[in-house]
């Protein structure tokens, strides 16, 4: 119990420093709008083709602005020697991780809320009726992409060069949670129930059991304490 | 100060004496292996000697997992133990997975080109095998930029388990991506079952990459401990 309560002050520490400053959040919102410029500048004004991108762009988008908004999760503790206290507090210091990861997750939710209503909006596409199977795929895409996040954000933050580093160690992880969010994407917005990309789905639970559970049992080698 | 200098170079003399027998039962084998190769397998007859490649091409990617497996024993290793042996281990096998598992791309890329008519294809066992190469490049990358030598064994050691672990879900990912977007059909061949001529030379062949692997691992290992100790 005490755990979770660890956890959530944490997370709840990230969210309100996030409302306040409003850093990360403003920054992400027009970095989301200038992709979705750069994207159709790329492909095009065909509109049936960006439709039928837009499984594919909407998580490459969402990428983007993960490598942005996750590799930042522990610079700022770094600033003002925040971390020294993040590694003083009692008990197990894989509740950092899992607050960080639920502050990373609702940062990307609110990113993937306003990518949809701006993805429907340019590039015409209506996304209301596949809305409850989309959240579902959603769910457990920004989980994995926010559990692989927070470890190796808190692994580069010490690092010199963490802004090259991030991407290159992410990148490669994530290609397995690429695919199937952008599979299982494609078939919801064709119209076909969630049964149809059940493996995927299966997949991406498998994924996301996996990566939280080793983000939880690795962070205290990242952290060394 | 004498006994810093004199201390490596004896442990060095010592443990070059088996990478020297490795580094000639290697040479020994990759004769071996290329005599089988190009001696006694006999031309084949849909493919011509194109085929002959794999002789190279599966040794090498065998190779390269077996490399893999040994970083994820360092990486698992040195998280449990903390000791910097283990840590040596896991990076010298990664660097030598990554040039077994490039030998097997690019090796398999010269057969795609007269057989397949492309150099480069996303069948799912070329991009699961690409991805494979990323994960562990992006290993020695960070391994590059963390100056500090105990912090890059943690996080190195971290990383390795983390990409371990993701190459099943890798493998899963990238066969349903396949079998989901167009049938495998060009890739048909290969199917078939290999004569035993082939197996034995492709035997061959693996025994004497094995033995090479083995021999720039006991010199990369004979590298890093000295550079630690230096």
């Amino acid at each position: 119990m005490a755990y979770a309560r660890r956890a959530f002050i944490v997370l709840w520490k990230d969210l309100l420093t996030e409302r306040r400053s409003k850093e990360s959040l403003n920054a992400l919102l027009f970095f989301t709008l200038l992709l979705l410029f750069i994207f159709q500048f790329a492909l095009g004004p065909d509109q049936d083709r960006l439709r039928a991108a837009v499984p594919g762009l909407f998580w490459l988008g969402l990428v983007l602005a993960g490598l942005l908004a996750l590799g930042r999760t522990f610079v700022a503790e770094r600033d003002n020697d925040c971390w020294e206290g993040l590694r003083l507090t009692p008990g197990d210091k894989s509740a950092i991780y899992l607050g960080k990861l639920g502050g990373n997750f609702v940062v990307m939710s609110v990113v993937e809320v306003l990518l949809l209503a701006l993805f429907g909006l340019f590039y015409d596409v209506d996304l209301v009726p596949a809305l409850p199977r989309l959240s579902v795929v959603l769910l457990l895409g920004t989980t994995g992409l926010a559990a692989m996040g927070t470890l190796f954000g808190a692994m580069t933050a010490p690092v010199r060069a963490r802004e090259l580093l991030f991407p290159l160690l992410l990148l490669p992880a994530l290609v397995p949670l690429l695919l199937a969010t952008v599979s299982a994407t494609e078939a919801v917005l064709a119209g076909q129930p969630l049964g149809e990309v059940r493996h995927w789905l299966q997949l991406l639970g498998a994924a996301d059991v996996a990566y939280v559970a080793i983000g939880i049992m690795t962070f205290d080698f990242i952290l060394d304490v | 100060m004498s006994s810093a200098t004199s201390l490596p170079s004896a442990a060095g003399g010592a443990s070059s004496g088996i990478s020297r027998v490795l580094g000639w039962l290697a040479v020994l084998a990759l004769l071996a292996g290329l005599l089988a190769g190009f001696g006694y397998a006999p031309r084949e007859d849909t493919q011509g000697n194109v085929q002959r490649i794999m002789y190279l091409h599966v040794p090498s990617v065998l190779t390269a997992y077996l490399a893999f497996g040994l970083v994820l024993v360092g990486s698992a290793g040195y998280l449990l133990t903390r000791r910097p042996g283990w840590d040596r281990l896991a990076a010298s096998a990664a660097e030598i997975g990554v040039v077994f598992t490039a030998i097997t791309i690019v090796s398999g890329s010269i057969w795609g080109r007269p057989t397949w008519g492309v150099w480069w294809t996303w069948d799912a066992r070329l991009t699961a095998t690409a991805v494979l190469l990323l994960v562990y490049v992006g290993y020695l990358l960070l391994r590059a930029m963390v100056d500090e030598p105990e912090a890059r064994a943690r996080y190195a050691a971290v990383v390795g388990v983390v990409g371990a672990a993701n190459i099943p879900i890798v493998h899963f990912s990238v066969y349903w991506w396949r079998a989901l977007h167009q049938p495998a059909a060009m890739l048909a061949p290969g199917r078939a079952p290999m004569p035993d001529w082939m197996k034995m030379v492709v035997l061959v062949n693996w025994v004497a990459f094995t033995l090479l692997f083995a021999y720039f691992l006991a010199r990369r290992l004979e590298i890093a401990r000295l550079e630690e100790s230096a």
